[in-house]
């Protein structure tokens, strides 16, 4: 039998190296295992009984680490799924090599995924995530056996304009943020004049809370390169760059040996197929600046210089990188090229609304019971992929909101869990379909305090070029912090409405022109919390530490006096085995107490 | 430039410029080496950096002021990188930035004095699904509590001191 661990980032960080490197260790001290048997795939030579691979990440982050067992040895692309394994562990190791070697999976029962874990998957389309999850990333032929580089070789046979007019038909529109038609950018490249084009891949994902590029790079980067190559044909580039995030290290890991190997295979490189298209691909790793993500900041750094945003026009497809030509587009907008060119346009076209075309994925984060990838077609609610596929809220909470588009969009409220997921519908919202990043919030979490998040976020990342951006931003973190930390003042809500129409208009890029979106969509669902906060010095949702108010109920305290030991300030006084009491002018609201109570007795108001 | 700040090894650059020779847009991949070399950007590096590749120190420092990756200080033995994304926020990093600032009397861009470890806060360390996350050096710790995230400092600490 196969083992495959699925070693994304989030998978490793929950432990699946580890497992994986205990049952390695058995199978290589497992003198008893089965006489070797060969198959017609190792040419004849012995084979281990157990043989061990890896995969990219599955998308079901909340139940990492997860094992994959399959029936037969080879790739793993293709053959039938016996069980999926999840939530391993060290100590499970044993028993999961066990059952492997001995073919009898009834030791590790306990382990395989539940039913209704499986809708988690079973409910999502994936086009973009294709090969997520099932091959091998590291090996180039698990990809090659999937239908890999058969799109552009393909594509060499076709002409440029051709190749534009596919993905016009597939309606593919940049899935960084924007949501622009991919093929406009490719024709306004293909159109420009010069002799040399670059193209460009947007890897800076930079919004907390999304991560659906780095899984594409981690799980599938020969797709990516594919996809690549086959814009630069189009464009007619003979250069490449992937500006990928240094907080990535392990998606520039495998995409360094990904495109050594393809050079190595002769996809890349001089005289491609030996149709006179040259292309190579180089990588060039950010240094940790979300502005960096704007497409005119992104060249400016790759030029060496600090990501500070040029003014537009003239646009990268006419004065770019180094002032030729350059397009750029976003890592899962290529990871979708190759497959369109395989399987048509129309085919991509036939998914999702009528403004928006194909899939999405989608990071499914926060306070959700089933979180992680989501991949799924335009045109479904985001009740659908909150409640269908994420299984709501955890912990038995209320929902509340749904934030969007990270610092650029917006919080969604439950009244409005209808809304489709197509770049209009979501626009008309005040948020945006952003890159992907889709963080759940419960009861439990203040919309003012978010807001007040996503400014010092945007504060701290502004560049600085701009007056609006610079000192607007700066403006209306101080605005939401002090009503946060109830100082807020009647009219801070008007004044904060001004400031985020002065920046949206004034703003010289895309962060500084989106970074009120958070204020203004909280603002438009939530203005009872902002009032709350100013007019009764309350935060609805208990978050706000300077608003909280901590009392103890008389009927629930034991008089145990733990909660007089743990306070830092002796602001809990009372006799032993009688109901004590916090003197609120002393109490700094650490909520030592609370924690330290057996018998819920403490209460934040 | 003062003489206390020329100390360090320059020669240990010459690979790098190397490398990057000709390449007139390599200025941030030069500092991402030299850091890696040094473990921080030392002024004279800098200085030696910005005459190398013909850029003014101005530019140098300006380049390396602007990108959070970049140190200008020497950093401690242990790297906290405590993440304070979107699903790390909603989750509590807030308590467990508080937790590490008790136990270790350091916050962020701080390194305490006995050189064990520095704190840096940073914006998305893409492990929404295990937050509230931190990493330290390679490792990375999710799913903490304050009482979790004190209790892995103080093993670390406790396996120093051995």
């Amino acid at each position: 039998m196969k083992l495959v661990f699925g070693e994304g980032s989030c998978g490793i960080a929950a432990g699946a190296r580890k497992v994986r490197a205990a049952v390695e260790k058995l199978a290589a001290a497992d003198t008893n295992a089965p006489a070797a048997r060969s198959t017609s795939g190792t040419g004849g030579s012995p084979v281990p009984a157990v043989e061990i691979g890896i995969t990219g990440c599955i998308g079901m982050c909340y139940l990492e680490p997860i094992v994959d067992v399959y029936g037969e040895r080879g790739t793993g692309n293709g053959e039938p799924l016996l069980a999926r394994l999840v939530r391993v562990q060290e100590k499970d190791a044993e028993r999961i090599y066990k059952a492997a070697a001995s073919g009898d999976l009834s030791g590790v029962k306990d382990l395989e995924i539940k039913a209704e874990d499986k809708e988690f998957l079973a409910k999502q389309t994936r086009i973009a995530l294709r090969h997520c999850g099932l091959i091998d990333p590291e090996d180039i032929s698990a990809y090659e056996a999937a239908d890999g580089y058969k799109a552009i070789r393909k594509v060499l046979g076709m002409t440029p304009e051709d190749v534009i007019a596919e993905i016009k038909t597939s309606g593919l529109a940049g899935r960084g943020g924007a949501g622009f038609p991919t093929w406009f950018k490719w024709n306004a490249a293909r159109s420009a004049k010069g002799d040399q084009k670059y193209l460009i891949c947007n890897a800076d994902e930079g919004d907390p809370g999304a991560f659906m590029d780095r899984a594409v790079i981690e799980s599938d980067p020969h797709s990516l390169i594919e996809g690549m190559l086959i814009a630069a044909y189009a464009i007619g580039a003979t250069r490449a760059f992937v500006y990928v995030r240094a907080e990535y290290p392990l998606a520039i890991t495998r995409l360094e040996k990904a495109l050594a190997d393809a050079r190595a295979a002769g996809y890349l490189g001089e005289n491609i197929f030996g149709s006179g298209f040259s292309c190579d691909i180089r990588i060039k790793a950010g240094a940790g600046a979300f502005v960096c993500g704007e497409e005119t900041a992104l060249i400016e750094s790759l030029e060496g210089s600090r990501g500070m945003p040029r003014l537009k026009p003239p646009f990268p497809a006419e004065k770019g990188y180094t002032n030729a030509p350059s397009n750029i587009n976003n890592v899962e907008t290529f990871a979708n090229v190759a497959w369109i060119i395989l399987n048509g346009g129309a085919a991509f076209a036939a998914m999702g609304t009528e403004t928006s075309k194909g899939t999405k994925v989608f990071a499914l984060t926060g306070k959700i019971k089933r979180g992680g990838l989501v991949e799924i077609p335009m045109g479904l609610t985001l009740r659908d992929v909150i409640f269908g596929i994420g299984g709501g809220i955890r912990d038995g909470g209320t929902f509340k909101a749904v934030q969007m588009g990270g610092p650029s969009g917006g919080c969604i409220p439950e009244h409005l869990l209808d809304t489709l997921i197509d770049y209009k519908a979501l626009g008309a919202t005040g948020a945006i379909m952003g890159s992907g990043g889709m963080v759940v919030m419960d009861s439990n979490t203040c919309m003012v305090n978010m807001a007040r998040f996503f400014l010092d976020f945007t504060a701290k990342e502004s560049c600085g070029k701009c007056v609006h951006c610079r000192i607007g931003t700066k403006r209306m973190h101080e605005i939401l912090t002090r009503i946060t930390e109830g100082r807020g003042r009647e009219g801070d809500v008007e004044l904060l409405q001004e400031l985020c129409q002065g920046i949206k208009a004034g703003a010289l890029c895309g962060l500084g022109q989106t970074a009120p979106n958070p204020v203004l969509t909280t603002i438009r669902y939530f203005r009872d919390e902002y009032d709350s906060h100013i007019r009764e010095g309350r935060c609805p949702a208990h978050e706000c530490a300077a608003l909280k108010k901590y009392s103890i109920d008389p009927a629930k305290c034991r008089g145990c006096t733990m909660c007089a030991k743990k306070c830092p300030v002796q602001a809990i006084f009372g006799t032993v085995r009688e109901p004590h009491a916090i003197d609120s002018a002393k109490c700094v609201k650490c909520g030592q107490c609370k924690a330290a109570c057996k018998f819920g007795a403490v209460v934040v108001g | 430039m003062c003489d206390c700040c020329a100390k360090s090894d320059l020669s240990k650059l010459t690979p790098v410029f190397e490398a990057f020779d000709g390449d007139e847009h390599a200025l941030i991949s030069i500092l991402q080496r030299a850091q890696e070399i040094y473990g921080y950007l030392p002024t004279d590096v800098l200085y030696a950096i910005a005459e190398k590749t013909g850029n003014s120190p101005a530019k140098v420092l300006g380049v390396a002021t602007f990108y959070t990756q970049f140190r200008l200080k020497p950093v401690g033995r242990n790297l906290i990188l405590l993440c304070k994304g979107t699903a790390c926020h909603v989750n509590g990093a807030d308590s467990i930035e508080k937790a590490l600032v008790e136990e270790l009397g350091v916050g962020d861009g701080e390194t305490t004095d006995d050189g064990l470890f520095s704190v840096k806060t940073v914006a998305c360390l893409g492990c929404c699904s295990l937050s509230p996350v931190m990493m330290i050096n390679e490792d990375t710790y999710g799913s903490l509590t304050p009482a979790k995230a004190k209790d892995i400092v103080r093993r670390i600490r406790a396996e120093a001191a051995k």
